[in-house]
Order: C-alpha cells, then structure tokens, then sequence
C-alpha cells in the first residue's frame, strides 16, 4: 500500500484525481488512501514532490 | 434539508454557476470543503482579457495584481519570441481574492455557501440525490435534485455519478510552482521557458504580480527523470537573470487535466470546470473554460428545474451546448500535443526561427492549417507534421 509523507504533501490532491480505484481522500489539508489502494503506484509517479511513497 | 440544487466546491467554476443559478430565484446551496475559499492556490493566476469580456465578467479591480501586455516565450536555447497585441492582454489575479469575489456576487444573489463543509457521499434514492455533508456542525444529508460537480480535479461527484472523471497520467501535468519575491521578470509580459531539461513535455513560467511572481512549470511524467519540483529547483538555480536575489513565499502544486473528456453528465449530475478537466491543453489554463462551461450548465439547470426534468438526456443540453463550442478545438489542440510531446530541443529552436508571436496565439486557438503549411517546409518536422497534424 502507499503512503503518504506528510512532511512533503502540499495537499494539492493531484493523487486523488488520478487514483484509478477512488482510494484517495483529501479532507482539507490530509490526504488519506484508504484500504482499496491496489498498489498501482500511479500517485506516486504523478506527485510534484515526491511526498508518496510505498 | 432539501434543495433546488446543491454545488460542490467553490472555485471560480462552483460560485459562477451559484451565482447565474440563484439569479434566476432558485434555491442553491454551496458546499467548500477547505476553511477558506481560494487557498491555497492551484493556478499560475494568469486570465486573458478578452475571455472575460465575452462573458460580460468585469473584475473586481481589487482581484488584479498585474496587467500583461504579452508574453515573452523561450526556446531551450534561450532564443525570445514575443507575443503582443490585444488579444493577449490579461491580468494575473489574486486568486483568493478573486474567488471570495465571485462566492460574494453569488451570496449577493441568494445563494446559500458553507465553507469548511465537505460533501463525503452521495446515493441515488428514488429519483434524488441525498448528499452527506460533513461540517463543524457534524454530519447532514442534503436531498436534492440536481448536483453540480464543481469540485476540481479530485472530482468525487463525477466518481459518485458513475463517471469517468480518473485523470489519465499521460494526459495530466505534475504542476508545482513558488510564489517569489524579488523577481528579475519584465512585469508586462508573461515569460515561457520551454525545454527537455526545463519541463520534459511542458512549460516553465514566470507570472509577475504586484509584489511577486509566480514560478512554476508542468511535466508530464512519462518524460521526466525527476519529480517536478527537481526541475524547478534546477530552473530556479540555473536562471540567474531571474533569481539571483529572489526568494520564495509560497509554494503551491497541482494536477492539470491536458485532456479531452467526454462525460459530463449523469442523472441529475453535471460537471463543470476542472472536474469535466476543461482545461484548454495546450497552455494548460482553465480559468476562463471553468467559466464558461458553468454558464452554459447554469442555463440548463435553470430549465431542467422549471421543467422538473432532471434525466441524462435533459442535462445534455449542456455537453451539447459545449462540445457545439470547443469539441472541434480540442480535438485540434490534443492533434498539436501530440506533435509538440515528440519534438526534440532542436525542433524547439527550429520554431523560434519560423514563428512570430501571432503565430503561436493562433496555435493555442487551434488554428493549424498555416503551422501545418510552415513546418511542411522543414524537412526534420515533415514526418512528425505528417503523422500528428494531418487527417
């Protein structure tokens, strides 16, 4: 599953728009994956600053 | 609590459908879901003039924080082209302000906003919509007809309606950008950088503002060998006649759709601005199509409820109404990614010497055929042209 690095995240919610399963959440400024990330890695290829990781 | 019509989000896209809705007396309601409307920002802040005057929008002048006169563009090199003229006079707005402005002018017109409420479901029940909204005041549940999806690239709404509203990775730009102080940029121009080691299969920019600027640049992951914020960093540093003696003082990212979608409707659902990504994909500015393309929903909105019809088929009234406008431009401007993503550098530096200004304004308005007939010319474009520009 991914992660998320908090210290990086700018919460721009870039990973939600491309998560193919919907497994991602911003609630204003925190982004959550839930558990019905398949491991795609997608978010972690599109993130501007490298804040997912696995 | 019931609704004529309930609006998720409230950027530019969300308040100006609200406002053009509520104007014509109807019960609307805006969810947002962040504590403040316009922050933190996703957008390089640059509007061209005539896109707001066709819809009759005049700017609060409070919302402008510099007046463009053109751009100045670069090739990798560093060779300038540079576009003047009327049409690519704008502003760069403050966006916050900007978005607070619009949310007022609907609220003006009775529309009903909460912010730092966030729409968290919505289900099909019996012909409605009931949408939980989370807010300080906990958790409530909105019947409504009619939904408008105005909640950005992370749709949610498009998701729920059963749309596909997932941004495709090879169609949607990794943006990340610094507001700067102490800027070096001519501030009545904007300023492009174009290059492989700049933003692989994008742009860098420089919008000046009054007492900044922002700097930024999108990437498409596929041809990129770091994260975008590697390049700005590298672009920052490599670009001292800019930045010898700027700093940052704020630093925003994003995701920009570079695509043409095409479902923007569902039962009793409609989409609008970054969630439909109406994003022009070419220079990446959504702004003025997030605008539009709530103007053209608002209409039909304003006659699905009068008509107490809230079916696909109504609501596509509004898909028609948009593709009428831009779906031949679009396909036009995808045609031109395409064949922009594969030059190399040189080809770059090939363009700056055959393009003047005008020309490249009227490749961002997918007018093709003179590009066409110009780089058929050049025997290292032929085949690319052939292959990507032509039917």
């Amino acid at each position: 599953m991914v992660r998320v690095d908090y210290d990086k995240c700018l919460y721009c919610a870039g990973c939600v728009g491309v998560c193919p399963v919907d497994a991602i959440t911003l609630y204003e400024t925190r982004i959550e994956i839930s558990d019905e990330c398949i491991n795609c890695q997608i978010c972690i290829k599109f993130c501007p600053v490298g804040a997912m990781e696995e | 609590m019931k609704k004529d019509c309930l609006v998720v989000g409230a950027g530019p896209a969300g308040s100006v459908f609200a406002k053009e809705l509520a104007i014509k007396g109807h019960d609307v309601m805006v969810v947002e879901k962040k504590q403040e409307i316009g922050t933190p920002k996703r957008c390089a802040e640059g509007i061209t003039k005539h896109g707001f005057d066709k819809f009759g929008i005049k700017i609060h002048p409070l919302c402008i924080y510099g007046k463009i006169k053109g751009a100045s563009l670069y090739s990798p090199s560093g060779k300038k082209v540079v576009m003047e003229g009327e049409e690519m006079e704008g502003y760069v707005i403050e966006r916050k302000i900007f978005e607070k402005w619009l949310a007022s002018e609907a609220i003006k017109n009775g529309a009903e906003y909460m912010v730092k409420t966030q729409a968290i479901l919505m289900k099909r029940d019996n012909g409605k919509w009931k949408v939980k909204i989370k807010s300080i005041e906990g958790v409530e549940e909105v019947e409504t007809k009619l939904v408008i999806g105005a909640d950005g690239v992370e749709s949610k709404v498009g998701r729920w309606a059963g749309l596909k509203t997932v941004n495709k990775i090879t169609d949607y730009h990794s943006g990340i950008q610094f507001e700067m102080a102490n800027v070096n940029a001519d501030e009545r121009h904007i300023h492009i950088f174009f290059g492989r080691d700049v933003a692989p299969l994008g742009y860098a920019w420089i919008f000046p503002k009054a007492f900044s600027a922002n700097v930024g640049l999108g990437i498409l992951e596929k041809g990129a060998k770091m994260k975008a914020y590697g390049y700005l960093i590298k672009f920052i540093r490599e670009k001292e006649e800019f930045f010898r003696n700027a700093q940052p003082i704020e630093i925003n990212a994003g995701g920009v759709p570079v695509a043409h979608f095409t479902e923007m409707v569902a039962e009793g659902v409609m989409l609008v601005g970054d969630a439909a990504q109406l994003v022009n994909p070419i220079h990446g500015g959504g702004i003025t199509r997030a605008i539009h393309s709530s103007i053209m929903a608002s209409k039909v909105a304003d006659n699905a409820i009068r008509k107490k019809d809230f079916s696909t088929e109504k609501l596509m009234e509004y898909q028609k109404m948009w593709d009428s406008e831009y779906e031949e431009k679009t396909k036009k401007l995808m045609k031109l990614r395409a064949f922009l993503e594969k030059l190399e550098d040189s080809d770059f530096e090939l363009l700056a010497d055959i393009l003047q200004g005008e020309d490249i304004y009227a490749l961002t308005q997918a007018k093709l055929s003179f590009f066409i007939k110009k780089v058929l010319k050049k025997p290292s474009l032929l085949k690319l042209a052939k292959k990507y520009l032509m039917d």
